[in-house]
C-alpha cells in the first residue's frame, strides 16, 4: 500500500473537505464519535454532547475492554439516512460508516461536508489506528454508547463528495443496468 | 450423581465452544484466505484494490494481535455433531450456552444478543433460542461455531418459486445482490439453499458456508460468475469481485413447491470446528 502518499486530513475539519471529490482515498487523525441508531435518537433529543463544528461522526459500535478499543470497524450507514440532517445543521462536517447513503443525506452534504468509506470488516486494523479518549451516553451499552476516539492516520475513501457525487450510486446504477439488460436476454 | 453441569462432558463442550469462537473471530479458514488473495490479485479497480489492501492488513492485524477481525463479532450458530456414545440432552444445550458467555468475556466479544421486541442486550451473548444450536449424528464429537454478522443476515432472503421456474434460481441470486449492494460488507460468500421446506432450505443456505469456497461446481461457478456481472465489488464501491464464492446444498421437496434461500455472508466467512475430548 502506497499509504505515505496519501492526503492528510486532520479534525476539526474545515473547507479543505470541500475539495474531495468521489474516489479519493485519504487518511484521518485527530477526534471522531461513534453513533449508531440509538446514538442519534439520543442526540435529537437531548443535544450533541461535544462541540459538533467541524467533527467527525463514524458509524461504528465498537468492542471495547478496559479503556481500550479491540475492535471498531464501520457499521451500515443506511440505517441512520433519516436521522443525520440535524447533524450537518450542527457543523458536522463528515461521517464515516460503510455502504454509502441516500439521496437525502448526499443532497444535505451538498457543499457541506463529505461521507467517508471505510472498510466493513476491517475492525482490528480501524483498533490499530486508535486511541480511547471517553464516552458518552454510556447507558446505551457498548455498541451503541457514543465513544470518544482519536484516530492516528485511519485509511479512508471519500464516497459521497460535496458536490453530490456518489460512489455507491454510481455502482448501484451500473448494477440495474447490468441486471435490466441480463433479464431482456433471457426473455428474449 | 454429578449433576450435568459439573460433569467432564459439559466442562469439555463449554470449552471446545470457546476455543471454537475465539478461532473462528480471529482467523479465517485457509480456504477463505486463499479466495480472498487470488481476488485481491485480480482486481483492477484502483478503489477496490485498496479495500482489499485493507481487508488482507486487518486480516494480518487481528491475527498478530490476537484480536477479533470484526466488531460485529455476530450472534452465535452452533452446528454439534455426537457420536453414538453421546446422548442428546438438555445439558449439551446448556454447555455451548456456558461456552458461549465465557467467549464473551474472555475473547472478548460484543454482546449482540437482544430480545426482539423490548430490545434488551442480555449481555452475553445468549437468550431464548440462542445460541442457535443444530445437532446431527456424527463419528466424532465436535462443535463448529460460525458467528453470524448482522449486515449480511440481514439481506439473506427466501423465495419460493414455482415448480416451473428453474430456470428464475440464478435470477433469485444476482437480485439478492443486486437488492443488498454494499451492505453485507462484500465481496461476499453466497450460501444458497435449494428444495426442502421453506425454513429447511434457509437452513440449507446457511450451511452451504461452511464447504470450502476453493472450489466450486460448474453451476456454483455460472451463479458466482452472474453475480459478479454486477460490478458492485468490495464494499460496494465497484469492483470486479462482488462474491468470493457461491455454494449450493438442494434438499428434496414437494412437486408444487421449489424454496430458494440464499444466505449472505460477509468477506469474513467465519467458521470454526473443534473436536470436544472428554
Amino acid at each position: 500500500m502506497v499509504t505515505g502518499t496519501l492526503l492528510q486530513l486532520h479534525t476539526p475539519l474545515g473547507d479543505e473537505i470541500l475539495k474531495l471529490k468521489a474516489g479519493d482515498r485519504v487518511e484521518l487523525s485527530g477526534l471522531v464519535y461513534t453513533a449508531r441508531d440509538e446514538a442519534h435518537l439520543r442526540m435529537q433529543k437531548e443535544g450533541i454532547p461535544f462541540d459538533p463544528k467541524g467533527a467527525v461522526i463514524y458509524h461504528c459500535g465498537p468492542v471495547v475492554k478496559d479503556d481500550r478499543i479491540v475492535a471498531a470497524g464501520p457499521t451500515t450507514s443506511a440505517r441512520m439516512n433519516d436521522l443525520s440532517g440535524f447533524l450537518f445543521d450542527h457543523g458536522i462536517r463528515a461521517l464515516i460508516g460503510k455502504g454509502g447513503m441516500a439521496s437525502t443525506v448526499r443532497e444535505q452534504l451538498r457543499g457541506r461536508g463529505v461521507y467517508f468509506a471505510f472498510t466493513g470488516g476491517c475492525a482490528a486494523l480501524a483498533a490499530s489506528h486508535m486511541t480511547l479518549k471517553g464516552v458518552h451516553f454510556p447507558d446505551l451499552g457498548m455498541a451503541e454508547a457514543v465513544w470518544v476516539i482519536e484516530l492516528d492516520r485511519l485509511p479512508l475513501v471519500v464516497g459521497i463528495d460535496s458536490q453530490g457525487n456518489d460512489i455507491f450510486d454510481a455502482v448501484r446504477e451500473n448494477a440495474k443496468k447490468s441486471f435490466r439488460q441480463k433479464m431482456t436476454r433471457e426473455r428474449a | 450423581m454429578q449433576t450435568p453441569e459439573h460433569s467432564p462432558l459439559f466442562a469439555a463442550l463449554a470449552s471446545a465452544t470457546l476455543t471454537a469462537y475465539r478461532n473462528a473471530v480471529i482467523r479465517l479458514p485457509p480456504d477463505v484466505l486463499k479466495t480472498i488473495r487470488q481476488a485481491a490479485a485480480a482486481e483492477k479497480n484502483e478503489v477496490a484494490q485498496g479495500e482489499f489492501a485493507n481487508i488482507l492488513a486487518n486480516i494480518e492485524t487481528a491475527e498478530r494481535l490476537g484480536v477479533p477481525m470484526c466488531q460485529d463479532t455476530g450472534v452465535p450458530v452452533i452446528y454439534l455433531t455426537l457420536p453414538p456414545g453421546v446422548p442428546l440432552t438438555q445439558a449439551l444445550y446448556n454447555a455451548v450456552a456456558e461456552g458461549v458467555r465465557r467467549a464473551t468475556g474472555e475473547i472478548p466479544l460484543r454482546p449482540n444478543v437482544v430480545d426482539p421486541l423490548t430490545r434488551h442486550n442480555t449481555g452475553d451473548n445468549t437468550g431464548t433460542g440462542m445460541p442457535a444450536v443444530h445437532v446431527r449424528p456424527g463419528d466424532r464429537f465436535t462443535v463448529t461455531v460460525l458467528p453470524k454478522g448482522a449486515g449480511a443476515e440481514n439481506v439473506s432472503r427466501l423465495v419460493m418459486l414455482l415448480p416451473s421456474q428453474v430456470n428464475k434460481i440464478e435470477e433469485v441470486v444476482v437480485e439478492t445482490m443486486l437488492k443488498a449492494e454494499g451492505r453485507p460488507c462484500p465481496p461476499v460468500v453466497l450460501g444458497v439453499g435449494i428444495g426442502g421446506t421453506s425454513d429447511g432450505a434457509m437452513a440449507l443456505a446457511k450451511e452451504a458456508l461452511l464447504q470450502p469456497i476453493d472450489r466450486m461446481t460448474d453451476f456454483e461457478h455460472q451463479l458466482c460468475d452472474a453475480v459478479n456481472k454486477l460490478g458492485i465489488g468490495p464494499m460496494g464501491l465497484g469492483g470486479s469481485t462482488t462474491a468470493l464464492a457461491v455454494k449450493v446444498k438442494t434438499a428434496a421437496c414437494h412437486t408444487a413447491s421449489l424454496p430458494v434461500a440464499v444466505n449472505v455472508q460477509c468477506w469474513a466467512n467465519r467458521h470454526a470446528i473443534v473436536e470436544v475430548e472428554w
